[in-house]
């Protein structure tokens, strides 16, 4: 399987560039999509662990509001994802140091309360927020050159899509690397790995720090994208959805998170557009029927799809 | 068994107390372990051999007296610090990391003790992979090694468990009951291997045992505890023919009127 999976990221990729050529439309959401399935890459590192964030959306917001802050003065998305990734990670860092002390519920909850913390300082300071209102992202360059119309959609879905299969690759070699397999220990036998002169709060650190990596690279997509930050992407429901995209993509492997957050964006899309009044219903019937029936989530059924082929 | 190599004392405790509420679980435990000896602890349940194995490996800090290994004071330090220092432990309940397979869990240990956490270097491609199938050769559990540490049987799961606490290389290995829940049938195997793997590697141990066969055979010296304290301590020929200790530790389980009697 993993052997496949290489090749399954390059066809998965071949394809959405073919999606985006030939519907011009689904170009930016497609480039949502690959974004948030790199913040969901960093939940299913984290899930890894037994732990679960119910608070990552504010490190992407933290992306996002960098971007929105340092684009009037160096605009180019070349400067700015490094910039909001890093800014990120270092929140991730400093906030990682006393969150990795919980576990579980105590865990979630209290990035969830952080996430919080974080959206009611965007809404109230107004003055340097615009509140709810937000920021609209000042125009932007890439190496120099200035973004326009379909070139701008272009470079961000390509941004969007390089970031993703870098972030891929990178969690690939942390997941069978000792601290990644050291993971699984803090989910299963913390006691072992303290016994074993490992620190189970180190490596939880440095998977939390990745993860606020990733979530602040795909918040930074996600404003250089819609061109436009409000608190709401550190709003809870905001990182709700990036579990609810992890369990619906599956986390046995890799590229999970990208498969669950196409089908996520293209069920929201189309269910928008047929049912305008109950779309999220369909999302909470395709979640269920992925609980109910698929447990590994689309990365199972397609993983279980490959072994069945493989072996007739 | 008389193989205590050299005479000299690997880790000393002094006095050393703990109570949970009234439960007095160390009151006042004085031993000394022997380099190269194998020391079996036996007692009744709650004499307080567990928290003796937990006060040395860091995971209790005593209340009261002190813990001397290799000549420094390491009482009250973490699990961490005391592993680095050479000392390694076993559990009751095997601690295995259940969604690995027994390579998986021994290369984490061996990689542990190498230090080679470095993030992106696989784990099964360093050097790491030959030392684990060695150990594991060493431990008859190569033929298992591919197996989920949560499909094997009690005697494998502690053997395994036992292993990854060797990987690290202590000097001095602390084994909490190595042969319960193991069957009669493999349970002198287990041992024989236990004691062969660690005579080799030259590794003081102390275990806490309740079957006096495996405690006869393979104990150098036993320590009988009895409400945290130390009844009686000596060469097994000794102290298990010792009256007090027949009449403390075997007597008492013996004629346990809650057990059924056929």
């Amino acid at each position: 399987m993993r052997r496949a999976e290489p090749w399954l990221a390059l066809a998965g990729a071949l394809a959405l560039v073919a999606v985006a050529w030939s519907a011009p439309w689904l170009r930016f959401v497609l480039t949502l999509a690959l974004a948030k399935g790199i913040a969901v890459l960093g939940i299913l590192l984290l899930l890894r662990a037994g732990q679960v964030s119910f608070g990552h959306a504010m490190f992407a917001a933290i992306g996002a509001y960098v971007v929105a802050f340092a684009a009037p003065s160096m605009g180019d998305v070349l400067v700015l994802l490094p910039l909001a990734t890093m800014t990120a990670g270092a929140v991730g860092l400093v906030i990682g140091l006393f969150i990795t002390r919980y576990r579980e519920i105590f865990f979630s909850m209290l990035n969830l309360a952080l996430s919080m913390v974080l959206y009611s300082l965007l809404e109230k300071f107004y003055a340097i927020t615009k509140g709810s209102d937000g920021i609209r992202v000042a125009p932007l360059r890439v190496a120099g050159m200035a973004m326009e119309g379909a070139g701008a959609g272009w470079v961000m879905f390509g941004t969007a899509l390089v970031v993703a299969a870098g972030f891929w690759w990178l969690a690939r070699r942390y997941l069978i690397s000792p601290m990644g397999e050291a993971l699984a220990g803090i989910k299963t036998r913390e006691t072992r790995l303290e016994f074993m002169g490992v620190s189970a709060r180190g490596v939880l650190l440095v998977d939390y720090v990745l993860s606020a990596l990733m979530a602040g690279a795909a918040g930074a997509i996600i404003a250089m994208t819609t061109r436009h930050v409000t608190p709401l992407l550190a709003y809870w429901t905001s990182s709700g959805e990036l579990v609810f995209i992890a369990i619906l993509g599956g986390a046995g492997g890799v590229l999970g998170p990208f498969l669950g957050a196409v089908t996520y964006e293209l069920i929201r899309v189309y269910a928008a557009a047929a049912f305008a009044d109950i779309w999220q219903m369909a999302l909470g019937l395709a979640l269920l029927g992925v609980i109910l029936f698929a447990p590994g989530g689309v990365w199972g059924v397609i993983a279980g799809l490959l072994r069945r082929a493989r072996a007739s | 068994m008389s193989a205590v190599r050299n005479a000299s004392v690997l880790l000393e405790a002094r006095g050393l107390r703990l109570a949970f509420g009234g439960v007095k679980a160390a009151d006042g435990i004085d031993l000394s372990v022997m380099r190269g000896e194998f020391l079996a602890i036996i007692g009744p349940n709650g004499a307080g051999k567990t928290t003796f194995i937990n006060m040395t490996t860091g995971y209790l800090r005593p209340q009261g007296g002190s813990i001397h290994y290799d000549g420094e004071d390491i009482t009250g330090l973490p699990p961490r610090a005391i592993v680095k220092r050479g000392i390694g432990r076993s559990f009751q309940l095997p601690q295995l990391f259940t969604e690995h397979t027994v390579l998986q869990n021994a290369a984490l240990a061996i990689a542990a003790r190498r230090g080679v956490w470095r993030p992106f270097a696989p784990l099964l491609s360093m050097g790491v992979i030959d030392e684990a199938r060695d150990l594991l050769n060493r431990f008859g559990l190569d033929a298992i090694r591919d197996s989920r540490a949560d499909t094997l049987n009690e005697g494998a799961r502690k053997l395994a468990d036992i292993a990854m606490a060797v990987a690290l290389r202590p000097r001095l290995l602390l084994m909490d009951e190595p042969t319960s829940g193991v069957a009669a049938s493999e349970k002198m195997d287990v041992v024989e291997t236990l004691a062969r793997v660690l005579r080799e590697a030259e590794v003081t141990a102390v275990f806490v045992e309740h079957d006096m066969d495996v405690v006869e055979r393979f104990s150098d010296r036993v320590a009988v505890w009895s409400q945290g304290q130390i009844l009686a301590l000596g060469p097994p020929g000794d102290v298990l023919r010792d009256p007090a200790v027949l009449r403390e530790v075997i007597g008492v389980a013996a004629v346990d009127p809650s057990l059924p009697h056929a």
